[in-house]
């Protein structure tokens, strides 16, 4: 069957409706689907299961298996239905499920929980106690995604659709008004007007540049020439970040939409998707979401009755981060080594196969749809001045909530890291949060009030970047993950150009001379000369920011650098060459715990007396520190 | 449009079966177009040897009627593609940065510790590979370890020596 | 204040006011300003159409005012009001720093390198004022390729400046040479890191021409000669390609396009070569096989297109590319291969010397000769037709090492026998010659009439294809030139296609041919040196009295008491060869 119009795609929504209203729309725009009452011979529970990457490495596949097999030997599988969505966002507590129209959230849930789930619950309508989250801070359990601190301050545009959706199912993204934007803006506005809206929303690209979007369709349109290309950048090279990939797997549809949006409004009948060959599950429903768009005639020629045609292809990536940046993604795209070129000519002049190109970021796709269902004064009212909408960002590292959290712009990274991500694991003590990745820089308790967007960040010295946000706790050294991020860069760099080929590589051997205890002052000189040559010179974006983390850990941790290179000590303990074990005699009870973790067995004492370290064997893995629990363990 | 050549020859290999090569051959065949698809098709030619030793790059390169020092460029450029067999069981280490800050390197030091080979090696009875990749999405777990498609997470050094010899163990 | 119209724009370079036209880059503008800029990657043979825009060296950094990042003037192409500021200290700065990274991953070993002198890289290092390489670490270690009888890779010396790459792959369209890697590791060779000659490199030598380093040379064999000269048993002759008498000049701080050819005899004498013999007249000995074969195609319906085959870096090229068109090129070998075979039959017959005795050296423009004196075919008894190949470059450092003083020799005329030579043989050097130089032979023998006007205009220029159409007698031959691989390239798929309307085509592998070869002084990518030798080969051949290859009087005697007449069954045996079918890798 073809949808030829947008009526036609409005009776499918209704009709469609019927498989989802059980679900709670948690959208934050526009109205609700109502709740009612399901008939006898209606499904009357959906089972939502996270289908993420996360979850699935937890067990969720068989989790589902299992769930469906008991509803089935129950008599059930008519009366409940088991859905399998994209990431919730708190992978953390992963495999999630959801009970609806129930709305109870469970966490952690085991394959083996299957029975127990569908006996007590939904069989009997009893809650399972056990599976329900604890909130970390003062130890409630907490029924109801929507009381959770980890959702609460959340406003979900980009994610709307992950964890509600069944993304192989393109019926039920059309459920949830999908389809709907494409279909208006061939209709009823013209390509113009669509730029319009989406500049007038205020909407900046979500790939870490921050381009303004709307702008960025319009220079496409006014290129010369007849073929264009529209390009989504699933490369999402950034080791910490994951929000593309969400979505890629959670709500394929809305990239295809809104890529057919982008492709009217710049004058383009093809779109490709160039995605990380590391994401196959992103692979596989992007593959689906295209087969069934086909099959309805939401892609392909004369959308929606109009002379508007348009496709999309997938092109995979092979292993190579600098094939993010939009020039060497386009050089990738056509089978060439992933070498960015010197702009101009841009993309938008000159870019795949020399023709005017666009290229955007998952997440500034995710927002269109929304956009133009709701309107550019809906998203612009939304952020902060100069940066509107939300922003999804990957929470991670020593923090107690990792996931994927969406925000409105303006929110300050202390609500994030102490409320939505419940804050540091352990209850150590927040040292720093990086954001931006490789490009970025650390952000230290002073600045945690700063609110989010892209100037503010800047202007601490970090960047937004894709959103990749790894909170550090006292013991991170802060010499250690500039090294860290160095030799990122230098394995990733693509080797064109000086600075970053030679440059970046001469900073990480500084960085590692540093931390193993060799490092001079006039090294810490020659790396800060390094560092803005490299900013300065480099051939593009991964080179010009590369020094960015390292910069911006000295600027903040200046002390620490001195005291590794001056003191040759580190205060984390982390640099094992400036780093020394030893027990303190008055608080060691002789437990013999660490004697028993010590991989190298240089731990010795009687039982009940004090151990000693012989230093001259420890390698200084750290793990008696973590085995004893009478803190007589000193570090370093 | 650019079409492939198929009168190249197939390399005569020990190794490297014929069929694999016709295997690749009715692969590329198969392309409406072969302009622009040389990584595509280096993707199913790892799919089907497993690896893409210089034979099979210069017989692509043949088939595509391109130098054998481009596909040699581009082989040589993305970290997806191989040019060594690699061991029956891949243990890749996440080294993103969530998996780093929480103790990632640790780990790879142990396991490389424990199997006698760096990162990017095969164990000389061919037995595993070890690979440091880059956040697989699972930083929740962090640290993460993948033996083959199985995920560990929260994986702790002291669980390295568990994880790693219970696929010994299978194997005997 | 300027007038501003649409072509131009309004540009500031340090503080002073332009107003240039709009399409150029800073770099171009600051140069017509007279401010120079280093560069090191950039490479803009305008006329040869050989531009490298890697813009990767980063050292011609510029300061653009409003940017917040340096920019690079090689490919930053100028804007109205823009304002550059070349001498920042940020600027210099960043310039330094970017060559003393390079260096800090290079051998610096320049006291026994062979560009010594004659190093990009290094004058860099010297202009801006590099007095020590702060940053040090890692080195990139390969061993060097010496496998190949002409070239020589030593990966360690390579910058990636990616020239060879473009000259090897848009150029000459070869393909041999690409970036292989990536990051620190990555590096520029032939595929698999393979040794060169396991590859299907011409040794066209255009990569080794424009490389800025000691990363790609040719193989040095000026030992050899010394060796030779010095072996009391040996009788060495030498013989010079018509390229050289207008490039060695400049490696003696002459003018480009200076004519030597009454020095060059002159050194070459001091040298101690027992005779000193002219590549032109076996040139001339050519275009006799050539033009003959050409008739003999013309008029008993043989292959054509004839291509000419004087260039064994075009002919490799063929071999590799294109076997199935091997029947295509003249069976001709090439000029100094006939000399050579000629100076250890006919000359030594002359003068009762053992073939055996004789040493034949050739200096050339090239360096793809180099490894065709070594190919099997043109051995004859297990010996060299020639012995061993110099170039421009190793002459030019032989008569150093020699302690003559080039530039105040007086002249001397070749010796003879083998060392007469008519304008025709001259213009062998460029593009366009060889197919001229056999028209003016073909022309009187298919006519029987005199050619008045020797100078075939039509034929001439640095275009990388050209054609024309010559009324020879009642019919009009149709020739097609190409110098450069990728022109060689279009004209081959052509032929391939049944397409080529041609009877005739002159091939040459340099971008301008041998003056442009691969073997001759170091143009740094100025094409204003190559084209100054192009006008001095024209000059040359204008100041001979005898300016056709038949009239030359040494090859009538050849023939008449040696080779009978041109494609004799002797002929064929002495200076005509086959070619094979070549991997292409
Ligand atoms: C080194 C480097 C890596 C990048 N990686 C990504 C990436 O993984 N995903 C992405 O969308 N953009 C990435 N970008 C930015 C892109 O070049 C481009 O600006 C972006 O895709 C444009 O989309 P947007 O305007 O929607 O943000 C990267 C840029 C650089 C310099
Ligand atoms: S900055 Fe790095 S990644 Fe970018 S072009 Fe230069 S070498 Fe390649
Ligand atoms: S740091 Fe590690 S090696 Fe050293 S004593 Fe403690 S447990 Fe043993
Ligand atoms: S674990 Fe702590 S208390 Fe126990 S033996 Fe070791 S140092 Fe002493
Ligand atoms: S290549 Fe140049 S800089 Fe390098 S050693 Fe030779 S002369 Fe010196
Ligand atoms: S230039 Fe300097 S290093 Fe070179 S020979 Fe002279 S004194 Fe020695
Ligand atoms: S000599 Fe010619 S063919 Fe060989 S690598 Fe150099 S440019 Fe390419
Ligand atoms: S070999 Fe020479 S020309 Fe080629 S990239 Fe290296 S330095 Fe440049
Ligand atoms: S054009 Fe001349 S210099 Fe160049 S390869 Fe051919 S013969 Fe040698
Ligand atoms: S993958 Fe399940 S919550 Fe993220
Ligand atoms: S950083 Fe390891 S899974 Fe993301
Ligand atoms: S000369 Fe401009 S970047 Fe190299």
């Amino acid at each position: 069957m073809q949808i030829k119009s947008l009526e036609e795609l409005i009776k499918i929504k209704e009709k469609s409706y019927k498989s989802v209203y059980l679900r709670q729309h948690h959208n934050n725009d526009s109205d609700e689907i109502e709740t009612r009452n399901a008939t006898e011979d209606e499904i009357s529970k959906n089972i939502i299961v996270c289908g993420g990457t996360g979850c699935l490495a937890t067990d969720s596949a068989k989790l589902i298996k299992n769930l469906e097999l008991i509803l089935k030997a129950r008599g059930y599988d008519h009366k409940v239905k088991v859905i399998r969505t994209g990431c919730f966002g708190f992978c953390e507590q992963g495999p999630i499920v959801k009970i609806d129209p129930d709305n109870i959230f469970y966490v952690k849930v085991h394959p083996q929980d299957a029975k127990e789930i569908i006996d007590e619950h939904i069989i009997k309508g009893k809650k399972i106690e056990r599976l329900l989250y604890i909130e970390p801070v003062e130890g409630k359990k907490i029924e109801q995604h929507d009381d959770m601190p980890f959702y609460k301050k959340q406003m979900r545009i980009a994610l709307r659709n992950c964890g509600l959706i069944n993304p192989e199912d393109i019926y039920e993204y059309i459920a949830f008004k999908g389809y709907e934007a494409l279909g208006r803006s061939l209709t009823t506005m013209s390509p113009e007007e669509v730029i319009e809206v989406i500049t007038k929303s205020g909407l900046r690209g979500r790939g870490g540049g921050g381009f303004p979007t709307g702008l960025k369709w319009q220079y496409t349109r006014a290129s010369e020439g007849t073929t264009k290309y529209i390009i989504c950048n699933g490369d999402e090279g950034d080791p910490g970040a994951f929000m593309d990939r969400s979505i890629l797997e959670g709500d394929p549809h809305t990239i295809l939409e809104s890529m057919a949006i982008a492709g009217y409004a710049i004058g383009a009948q093809r779109g490709f998707v160039y995605i990380r060959a590391e994401y196959p599950l992103a692979i596989e429903r992007l593959n689906i979401a295209i087969k069934q768009a086909r099959e309805v005639g939401l892609l392909g020629k004369n959308l929606f009755g109009t002379d508007f045609h348009f496709d999309i292809e997938l092109k995979y990536g092979a292993g190579a981060f600098v094939c993010g940046e939009e020039t060497a993604l386009i050089h990738s795209m056509e089978g060439k080594r992933g070498e960015p070129h010197y702009k101009p000519p841009y993309p938008a002049q000159k870019g795949y196969r020399g023709k005017a190109t666009c290229v955007n970021n998952v997440e500034t796709f995710a927002n269109i749809t929304s956009i133009i269902l709701n309107g550019h004064e809906w998203f612009s009212s939304i952020g902060t001045e100069k940066s509107k909408g939300t922003k999804v960002f990957a929470l991670a590292g020593k923090i107690n909530n990792v996931g994927l959290v969406e925000v409105p712009m303006g929110t300050t990274l202390r609500e994030i890291i102490y409320e939505i991500g419940g804050g540091i694991q352990n209850h150590a003590k927040f040292k720093a949060v990086q954001t931006g990745g490789p490009s970025g820089g650390v952000i230290t308790e002073k600045n945690l009030d700063t609110p989010i967007d892209y100037e503010s960040l800047s202007a601490i010295g970090s960047m937004m970047g894709s959103g990749g946000m790894i909170v550090m706790d006292e013991h991170n050294c802060m010499v250690n993950i500039s090294k860290f991020y160095l030799e990122f860069i230098t394995d990733e760099s693509c080797g064109r150009c000086t600075p970053c080929r030679v440059g970046t590589k001469r900073m990480y051997e500084l960085l590692n001379k540093i931390s193993s205890g060799e490092g001079t002052l006039e090294d810490l000189d020659a790396l800060k000369q390094l560092c803005h040559m490299i900013k300065g010179s480099s051939l593009c974006g991964l080179g010009q920011t590369a020094p960015n983390p390292v910069l911006s850990t000295m600027h903040y941790f200046w002390d620490e650098y001195l005291s590794h290179v001056k003191d040759k000590y580190c205060p984390t303990g982390e640099c094992k060459n400036l780093s020394k074990y030893s027990i303190n005699p008055d608080k060691c009870v002789g437990c013999t715990a660490c004697a028993r973790v010590c991989p190298v067995d240089c731990i010795s004492g009687e039982p009940k007396k004090t151990f000693i370290i012989d230093e001259s064997i420890c390698i200084k893995c750290g793990a008696c520190f973590d085995a004893c629990k009478f803190n007589a363990v000193i570090k370093p | 449009m650019p079409k492939a050549n198929f009168q190249v020859e197939i390399p005569n290999t020990e190794n490297l079966p014929k069929e694999k090569f016709n295997e690749l051959k009715q692969y590329i065949d198969g392309l409406k177009s072969t302009e622009g698809a040389l990584i595509q098709i280096l993707h199913q030619a790892q799919e089907i040897f497993g690896y893409l030793p210089k034979e099979v790059q210069l017989f692509v390169a043949r088939a595509l009627g391109m130098p054998g020092s481009e596909v040699c460029g581009v082989v040589s450029f993305y970290s997806y593609f191989t040019t060594e067999p690699v061991g029956k069981h891949v243990i890749s280490v996440c080294m993103g940065t969530a998996c780093f800050v929480r103790g990632a390197d640790k780990i790879v030091d142990r396991i490389a510790k424990k199997i006698g080979i760096g990162p990017e090696e095969t164990t000389k009875d061919g037995f595993f590979t070890l690979k440091n990749i880059r956040c697989i999405g699972a930083c929740g777990l962090a640290p993460v370890v993948m033996v083959d498609d199985k995920v560990y997470g929260r994986v702790k050094e002291e669980d390295i020596d568990d994880i790693l010899d219970s696929y010994r163990k299978e194997e005997a | 204040m300027s007038t501003n119209n649409k072509d131009t724009v309004h540009i500031t370079i340090n503080g002073q006011e332009f107003d240039v036209p709009k399409d150029i880059t800073i770099l171009e503008a600051s140069n017509r300003a007279g401010i120079k800029i280093p560069t090191l990657c950039h490479l803009d043979l305008h006329d040869l159409k050989a531009v490298n825009k890697a813009a990767s060296c980063r050292v011609c950094m510029v300061e653009a005012h409003g940017r917040d990042v340096l920019v690079p003037s090689c490919v930053t192409t100028v804007w109205e009001g823009m304002e550059v500021t070349t001498n920042s200290l940020q600027a210099i700065t960043a310039r330094r720093i970017a060559v003393e990274l390079l260096l800090s991953n290079h051998p610096n070993e320049c006291f026994t390198c062979s560009k010594n002198l004659d190093c990009e890289l290094q004058s860099l290092a010297h202009e801006l004022g590099v007095r020590e390489i702060k940053w040090s670490g890692e080195k990139q270690n390969f061993p060097k390729d010496i496998s190949s009888d002409a070239l020589v890779r030593d990966a360690s010396k390579c910058i990636m400046c990616r020239r060879c790459e473009t000259m090897c792959n848009e150029v000459q369209t070869c393909g041999i040479l690409s970036a292989m890697g990536r990051g620190f590791d990555a590096i520029v060779g032939p595929a698999f890191n393979i040794p060169m000659v396991e590859s299907s490199c011409t040794y066209c030598g255009q990569c080794v021409a424009v490389c800025p380093t000691a990363a790609l040379t040719e193989v040095n064999h000026t030992y050899k000669v010394w060796e030779a000269l010095n072996d009391p048993d040996k009788h060495v002759i030498v013989q010079t390609a018509p390229a050289i008498r207008v490039a060695l000049g400049e490696l003696f701080g002459m003018e480009p396009g200076t004519i030597v050819t009454g020095k060059l005899v002159t050194a070459l004498k001091r040298m101690g070569f027992n005779s000193v013999f002219d590549t032109d007249f076996a040139a001339d000995l050519t275009i006799m096989e050539e033009a003959s074969e050409l008739i003999n195609r013309i008029e008993n319906n043989g292959t054509l297109p004839m291509l000419t085959s004087c260039c064994p870096a075009w002919v490799k090229f063929i071999e590799h590319q294109f076997p199935e068109l091997l029947d295509v090129p003249s069976t001709c070998k090439s000029p100094h291969i006939m000399f050579g075979i000629i100076a250890k039959t006919y000359y030594a017959k002359k003068l009762g010397i053992d073939p055996n005795k004789i040493v034949v050296v050739s200096v050339m423009p090239c360096i793809a000769k180099k490894a065709e004196s070594a190919r099997p075919e043109l051995t004859k008894d297990h010996k060299n037709n020639v012995d061993i190949v110099v170039t421009t470059r190793e002459l030019g450092a032989m008569i150093k090492e020699a302690g003559i003083d080039f530039s105040n020799l007086p002249d001397s005329d070749f010796d003879h026998v083998l060392g007469e030579s008519t304008g025709a043989s001259v213009i062998f050097g460029t593009t366009g010659g060889v197919i001229e130089a056999a028209l003016r032979t073909a022309y009187e023998w298919m006519t029987g009439e005199e050619l008045k006007d020797v100078e075939f205009k039509q034929l001439r220029g640095l275009d990388g294809i050209r054609e024309a159409s010559v009324a020879v007698g009642d019919m009009n031959l149709n020739i097609g030139i190409a110098h450069g691989l990728g022109n060689a390239r279009k004209i081959l798929e052509d032929i391939r296609d049944g397409k080529s309307k041609y009877h005739a085509i002159e091939i040459m592998a340099c971008p301008g041919g041998c003056i442009g070869g691969g073997g001759q002084p170091y143009h740094h990518g100025n094409d204003e040196i190559v084209k100054k030798r192009q006008e001095a080969i024209y000059k040359e051949d204008r100041s001979k009295t005898l300016r056709k290859s038949h009239e030359n009087p040494e090859i009538i005697k050849l023939y008449e008491e040696f080779l009978g007449k041109p494609l004799s069954k002797k002929s064929h045996e002495l200076l005509h060869t086959h070619y094979e079918k070549r991997e292409r890798i």
